[in-house]
């Protein structure tokens, strides 16, 4: 019960920032910027993840054991991701021969 | 507590917060602190499982749209990106009144507890509401691949048409999942709405609310980057 939680006001001020960043992303679609509209959305996209698991779901106020679990869990979606990439992505080097 | 156990090379150091221990404690936990953190460690294990459950999704999505590219951005096109935009917003006002829900659970406060339960619930299901008149409409687009697949020429905008169809594929699995994960939500909140109506939320011991509202969050968070990767490929701009 000792555990800090963040006040009324920090989930209003989260909530707000959190619905300007989704207007953002929305008007960000209209302007061309070419592939920086990718990078942005998705820039934008990780800034509402941390603000959500920070403060709504407490991670900021949580004990370490848990922020730990939050970057294993990255760490084998990074895994799983690049090295299935470096796969396909990188078949068109060799030629293997066929059957 | 019996003799026989209290003495002898085996037994416990005595438990003194078995001395204010309340109903909510299981015996398994010397206090309601230690249970609290074993429950919630337990639960981010599980969202770090479902992240890769999702993850793998994703994947697959990452390398067809780097393949279809123009496929991927004439399906996006198609969706529309104010119902999405608009899903976003309700989902973001869900989870702030989930947030708002733990915050009455931990002090002890039914009535909001109940109240920002029932409007989490209520944004919820508008979600899904939306979210099935999207489909709706794609249905009366034939834009359901495998069911109901013949696209009008102009909304291929010069792709393949197997690509666009496999932009959809992602379309339909992608938000199905998150869906099907919004429907589960959405049980998981009654459930509790219920049990706070009855009083069965005792202040000491709000973790089934918190634990249900970090599994929503975790669903909104999906949503933060499903937004982004099937409404708005390639920007909407002329």
């Amino acid at each position: 019960m000792s555990e800090q939680t963040p006040s009324v006001g920090t989930y209003i001020l989260v909530f707000m920032a959190l619905l300007v960043l989704a207007a953002l992303t929305t008007g960000i679609a209209y302007v061309n910027l070419g592939p920086f509209n990718t990078v942005i959305a998705l820039a934008i996209a990780v800034v509402k993840m941390s603000l959500v698991g920070l403060f709504f779901m407490h991670l900021w106020y949580s004990p370490g054991l848990n922020r730990i679990v939050v970057l294993a869990g990255f760490f084998w979606l990074a895994l799983m991701v690049s090295f299935t990439l470096a796969d396909v992505f990188t078949r068109s080097w060799i030629n293997p021969p066929g059957p | 507590m019996s003799e026989s156990a209290a003495s002898g090379p085996l037994a416990l150091p005595p438990r003194e917060s078995a001395l204010s221990a309340s109903p909510a404690l299981h015996h398994q936990f010397e206090d309601i602190e230690q249970q609290h953190d074993a429950g919630n460690f337990g639960i981010w294990v599980f969202l770090a499982t479902e992240m890769l459950f999702f993850g793998g999704v994703f994947t697959g999505y990452i390398i067809y749209r780097s393949l279809y590219y123009s496929g991927f951005a004439a399906g996006s096109h198609g969706l529309e990106i104010d119902l999405g935009a608009a899903m976003m917003f309700v989902l973001l006002a869900s989870s702030f009144t989930m947030a708002m829900a733990v915050h009455a659970a931990r002090e002890g406060k039914h009535r909001p507890l109940i109240g920002f339960l029932s409007v989490t619930i209520i944004l919820g299901v508008a979600f899904l509401g939306m979210k099935f008149t999207e489909y709706f409409h794609k249905w009366q687009e034939h834009m359901v691949p495998g069911l109901n697949f013949h696209p009008a020429l102009e909304s291929l905008r010069g792709a393949p048409e197997h690509t666009v169809e496999l932009f959809m594929c992602f379309y339909f699995f992608m938000t199905g999942l998150h869906a099907l994960h919004m429907i589960i939500g959405i049980g998981l909140l009654t459930v509790m709405a219920i049990l706070a109506w009855r009083g069965k939320i005792p202040r000491e011991n709000y973790n089934r609310v918190e634990f249900s509202g970090l599994y929503w969050h975790f669903v909104d968070i999906i949503w933060i980057y499903l937004f982004p990767l099937l409404y708005l490929i390639g920007g909407r701009y002329k």
